[in-house]
């Protein structure tokens, strides 16, 4: 076992531990705590390409390429409870780019945040927050993972929500938090039923993981209640977690509400790294998404991975309709994330690891440089995301104008040169064979082009015509004195846009059917290299296919928005004047958050008043009844005892004393009393003795 | 040498009593010189006992005729509690620095409770360990009927009641079990070897583990619980929902359940759907759980809020002991230790950081203050405390929750989800009330005028992060407590649960 694998808790460790310290930092040791982080992410970098190398050494050299390093934790009854890290391709894969994208991030937030009161709390909680998603990536038992899961929502609650003072910022981040707690719990339901069945947690440990041969064929044959595998139970719960963190259908309110956060903050959570771990979480468990109950039926897709891809279908074209009408230049740029979340889920489901993943790679890339160059927008702009308000702008911000449609096109997948059309490709070309239906690759499709429309919509409205910035300042009294003209943003994050750009052409090389490179490398083999595959079956009418269908969506796009400028913020969009109802309900996304509001939320609120009533008048009616009867029982003990026991007590007592005072008279120690008495007696003497004598 | 920690807080307390009035500073220290000495003899006394197996401190012969002992011992459950025990007392006097009110009084009753609660986790007399239990009832009863705020008389009376009839209850189990023995001892281990019949254990199980749940705040008999926890002072709430609550649940594992474990059998016959206690206190511990979660999302008083969560969470320590599994009940027990250091976090933050500055606990008014900006420590506890309270890993309440549940799913596989849906709720309210109580808008038609409120002492924040400290400590590494808990439970004591549990 090598050094970097003995040492690989390092690249989580290392941005931890600048977190800590820049917690304990002042306020205005601003660059202090940012050279810290970047210092950090920079030497985590170092190690993750480090650990890259050692996986593709390893491939070439035909060893094993997956290696892991386990350590107990603490009693868990009656065993040990282990938790470990592992490098495998997809670990090394995911570090480099975390690592990577991360660090230009950071380095863009130095100029973006300059003027931010709170900048040394902000590099704080990106550290943070790299640590956890370092931990996720790294972590070779699913309760690890969990945890690191659970900080990486944490921190992007703190992030999203930086801007407290905003109500609308810390309600989206409470949104956030909860709605993608609301996937953990199944993720935790499913780890815990994970633990009842395999009796671990580790992925790998010699053949006694839990996703290795022996666990899955017990969780195969393992048959429930209602006729399901246990695996493929279990396989949907942590699915669910994963459709929370990556804002799937039907948990995907709370991503496009995320981006009131810093732009940094979306390009590094919403794009490319936090959105991605339901995506990696998925590819993670894939050998258990994928477990099957006999040989025979190895060809057809489980239960399991038919859920992941009609959910990554069905959120690839919903996200992108939505997109269509939307106004913000982040909440775009969010519902497109959603959308080709989806087209990673759709990619796993469909054609396995190597295909989703090479798309949430490459998407990564021109995602995180969309965000950032809307973010240069933005701050050229005077923090105007309206971009109905914005235009003219490829004039004055040239390279932020360059390395964004670089970042467009790739997303829209133009051919041949751009990553993400390789990408998209073999995500279409695999759902093309599937075996269950032909659905989801018309879905792909249709949000394909969809795609190629929206992001010309808006490059349409933010980049040309004429600037539409002046005229909406003059109409507000409050504005500036002098109506401010956009400007170019500083290197410090025109650079990282530069490199990004780069990176977004080049990556596609790497995924191109002719040198499967991804492929291989994550399979774990050796890559060849073949003109040859391109001729295999279906793949160049695909490609023929996907190329159309971009230009199609281009050529809409600029039928609408390019054909004539756009003149007037006011103006209703071109989309607008032709179909006002279906624009509506688009621009409204579908009414989810509304429906949400009226059935989840309101149900949970009656249910709690209902408990609060419950508590108020039934538990503390019955214990005021209680005490009630029991002060019943006194009052009646007490006139018990006032009017029947006392009563008859003084009756007692006055007899006694009546009498006493009648026997005192005869005592009153009167002499003539007493003669009187003895002369009345003395008189009753001599009458009864007369009385006697007569007869 | 633990049995010190029951001779200085009573020493304490007859220091404290004999000090003037005026002595303020002089009783605080005194206070909190005691707290830290107790808890000195437990920590020292942790770190010699590696094994967590029960070691007896005293035994003499006491009321000799009807075999009374004086008898204290302590394993690795009760060196647990008693560390617990230790550390929310220190933060307790910490948190009280700012009492003015007849102080040499107040810590003399605050230490009392203290060492009647160290007695009873010590004792392994039955009778010494009843006398213990009411000993702890008195001063809470003048804790809160002094020094409390809303409806003080009430909420003292309505808590005394509701331990004497829970301690009545016990009483009568134990003298059942005394005289149905006949052994003439009242010694616990020794009881615990009795084989009573199944018959018996069936009627006294319930009464004694109803009994000593009563002050576990187990639901329907809870509502002493938050009326209680709301109007006693700050330091008395932290002790209340830190160790009181557990000194219940410690009954419940120590005298109902090792006593009387036939009387967790199945009944042999079903009604309404129970086969067995076991399967109703389960029931009622879920509900408490969930039912605790929707009460606290509705309050509109903060510290009410907290005391509902409580509610909730101690519905995990009593679900974990039901499980009857080794993962359950450890959890279990963590879950005490856990839910102590957290809920004494919370009340300190709700009731000394916020109302003694702020003089209110209506969430409607806190909401107006932006108490982010002006008491921006405080809402950094908060956060990390409810961050810790939801179950967040790093924090101890995960790893006990997270044993809590994998030994539910292994009992009752349908109460997970219950309880899963506690912990969704518990996020919903302990966001609200973070959301609205720290990061208000402020009214729009007052001005937003920041009223100045006293800085936060160097006392409170020495106890945040004693308690902060501890909490993530025992949330990174488990195994520094659970060392001693899990041999406990295989002591001889809890023989008859296992071999129960196996059947």
């Amino acid at each position: 076992m090598t050094w970097i694998v003995r040492n690989l808790w390092l690249i989580p460790a290392l941005p931890a531990l600048a977190a800590g310290l820049t917690a304990l930092a002042k306020r205005h040791q601003r660059r202090y705590s940012a050279a810290l982080a970047i210092g950090a992410m920079g030497l985590s970098f170092l190690l993750s390409l480090c650990a890259f190398s050692q996986v593709m050494l390893a491939i070439t050299h035909g060893q094993p390429s997956r290696q892991v390093v386990n350590f107990p934790w603490f009693e868990f009854g009656n065993q040990w409870l282990k938790l470990g890290w592992m490098l495998d391709p997809l670990t090394a894969i995911m570090l480099v780019m975390v690592t990577f994208v991360g660090l230009l991030i950071f380095i863009y937030s130095t100029g973006y945040m300059a003027h931010d009161d709170n900048f040394t709390r902000f590099f704080c909680f990106l550290s943070l927050f790299a640590a956890a998603m370092l931990g996720v990536i790294i972590a070779n038992s699913l309760l690890l993972l969990f945890m690191c899961w659970e900080l990486v929502g944490l921190t992007s609650y703190l992030l999203i929500g930086f801007w407290y003072h905003k109500p609308s910022a810390a309600a989206a981040a409470k949104k956030a938090f909860i709605t993608t707690r609301i996937g953990d719990l199944a993720f935790l339901v499913g780890m815990l039923w994970l633990f009842s069945q395999a009796g671990t947690l580790l992925f790998y440990d010699q053949g006694a993981g839990c996703l290795e041969h022996s666990a899955l064929t017990a969780m195969v044959a393992h048959l429930t209640g209602i006729g399901m595998a246990a695996s493929t139970g279990i396989a949907l719960l942590i699915f669910a977690g994963a459709v929370g963190k990556s804002g799937q259908v039907p948990l995907h309110v709370w991503l496009p509400d995320a981006m009131e956060g810093p732009t940094p903050v979306s390009a590094l959570i919403h794009a490319a790294t936090m959105v991605a771990a339901g995506v990696f979480l998925v590819a993670r468990v894939y050998p258990l998404m994928a477990a099957h109950s006999d040989a025979a039926s190895a060809l057809s897709a489980t239960t399991a991975l038919q859920v992941v891809t009609w959910i990554g279908a069905i959120t690839a074209v919903f996200a992108a309709l939505i997109a269509v009408a939307q106004n913000d230049i982040k909440r775009i740029l969010a519902y497109s994330t959603v959308s080709q979340l989806g087209y990673m889920m759709m990619g796993l489901g469909v054609g396995g690891v190597a295909v989703g993943m090479f798309h949430l790679i490459t998407h990564a890339f021109f995602k995180s440089l969309l965000f950032m160059g809307a973010g240069s927008v933005i701050h050229g702009c005077h923090e105007e995301q309206d971009i109905r308000r914005m235009g003219g702008l490829s004039k004055l911000m040239p390279v932020t104008f360059a390395t964004y449609a670089v970042g467009m096109l790739a997303l829209c997948g133009f051919p041949l040169f751009f990553s993400g059309f390789w990408s998209k490709d073999a995500i279409l070309h695999a759902a093309m064979g599937w075996s269950i239906s032909r659905i989801p690759f018309y879905l792909g499709s249709l949000g394909a082009l969809l795609t190629a429309f929206y992001m010309t919509r808006q490059v349409y409205y933010v980049f040309f015509g004429t600037s539409r910035l002046a005229s909406h300042h003059e109409a507000t009294p409050a504005a500036h004195t002098a109506p401010p003209t956009p400007h170019e943003s500083p290197s410090s994050m025109t650079f990282p846009l530069v490199l990004l750009a780069s990176c977004a052409i080049l990556l596609g090389a790497v995924g191109t059917p002719a040198w499967p490179w991804f492929d291989s490398f994550l399979s774990g083999e050796a890559p060849i290299f073949a003109f040859a595959g391109f001729l295999e079956h279906g793949i160049l009418p695909v490609m023929l296919t996907s190329t159309l269908i971009v230009f199609l969506g281009l050529a809409l796009g600029w039928w609408f928005y390019g054909r004539q400028p756009i003149l007037s913020a006011d103006l209703p969009d071109a989309l607008e004047q032709l179909q006002p109802g279906i624009f509506r309900v688009l621009q409204n996304k579908f009414y989810v958050d509304e429906l949400y509001e009226h059935t989840v939320i309101r149900w949970n609120s009656a249910l709690a008043t209902f408990s609060d009533w419950l508590d108020r008048w039934v538990w503390n009616g019955v214990v005021m009844t209680v005490s009630n009867l029991v002060l019943g029982l006194s009052w009646l003990a007490r006139s018990t005892d006032t009017y029947l026991v006392n009563t008859s007590f003084d009756e007692g007592c006055n007899t006694v004393t009546t009498s006493g005072k009648l026997l005192a008279r005869l005592q009153s120690g009167r002499t003539q009393s007493y003669l009187r008495l003895v002369g009345i007696a003395f008189a009753a003497l001599v009458l009864v003795l007369i009385w006697s004598a007569r007869s | 040498m633990l049995a010190w920690t029951i001779y200085i807080s009573f020493c304490a307390v007859f220091v404290l009593l004999l000090l003037p009035n005026r002595m303020v500073r002089t009783a605080r220290s005194v206070a909190l010189l005691s707290a830290i000495a107790a808890f000195a003899v437990t920590l020292a006394a942790f770190w010699q006992h590696r094994s967590g197996e029960l070691q007896t401190i005293t035994r003499v012969p006491w009321v000799a005729s009807l075999g009374l002992e004086y008898h204290l011992a302590a394993d690795g459950i009760s060196l647990t509690l008693l560390l617990l025990t230790g550390i929310v007392a220190i933060a307790g006097v910490l948190f009280s620095w700012n009492i003015t009110h007849r102080v040499s009084e107040f810590f003399a009753f605050y230490l009392a409770l203290i060492g009647g609660v160290y007695g009873v986790f010590l004792s392994f007399d039955l009778l010494l360990l009843f006398i213990f239990y009411e000993i702890a009832i008195i001063p809470k009863y003048f804790l809160i009927a002094i020094w409390g705020s809303t409806r003080r008389e009430y909420a003292a009376m309505k808590l005394a009641l509701y331990s004497f009839i829970g301690s009545a209850m016990v009483l009568i189990g134990l003298i059942a079990a005394y005289v149905a023995s006949g052994a003439r001892t009242m010694d616990l281990s020794q009881l615990a070897q009795f084989p009573f019949t199944v018959h018996f254990q069936m009627w006294v199980f319930p009464l004694v583990f109803v009994g000593f749940a009563i002050l576990a705040g187990m639901w329907p008999f809870h509502t002493w619980a938050p009326t209680g926890h709301v109007a006693a002072p700050t330091a008395a709430s932290m002790l209340l929902a830190g160790v009181v609550m557990k000194l219940g649940a410690y009954g419940c594992l120590r005298v109902a359940m090792a006593l009387f474990p036939r009387g967790l059998d199945a009944w042999g016959f079903h009604l309404l759907g129970f086969g067995s206690w076991r399967d109703v206190f389960a029931l009622m511990a879920v509900i408490g759980i969930v039912y605790g979660a929707l009460v606290a999302l509705v309050q509109k008083d903060f510290k009410f809020v907290i005391g509902y969560s409580s509610v909730s969470h101690m519905g995990f320590v009593l679900l974990g002991l039901m499980t009857l599994q080794q993962i359950g009940i450890d959890g279990a027990v963590l879950q005490m230790f856990s839910h102590g250091i957290l809920a004494g976090l919370l009340f300190a933050v709700v009731g000394r950081m916020v109302y003694d500055r702020t003089h209110t606990r209506e969430l409607a008014q806190l909401q107006t203050m932006q108490l982010s900006k002006v008491l921006p420590f405080a809402a950094a506890t908060f956060v990390i405390a409810s961050m810790a309270s939801i179950g967040l890993p790093g924090f101890s309440g995960f790893v006990a929750e997270l044993q809590v549940l994998i030994g539910t799913w292994h009992a009752y596989p349908r109460f997970t989800l219950l309880a899963g849906l506690g912990i969704v709720i518990g996020i919903a309210y302990t966001w609200r009330v973070m959301q609205v109580v720290f990061f208000g808008e402020p009214a729009t038609n007052q001005p937003a005028n920041v009223a100045p409120l006293p800085p936060i002492t160097m006392p409170e924040r020495i106890g945040t992060t004693l308690l902060v400290a501890t909490s993530v400590l025992i949330g990174l590494y488990p195994q520094l407590l659970l060392r001693i808990i899990v041999p406990a439970l295989h002591s001889p004591l809890f023989d008859g649960l296992w071999k129960g549990s196996q059947q």
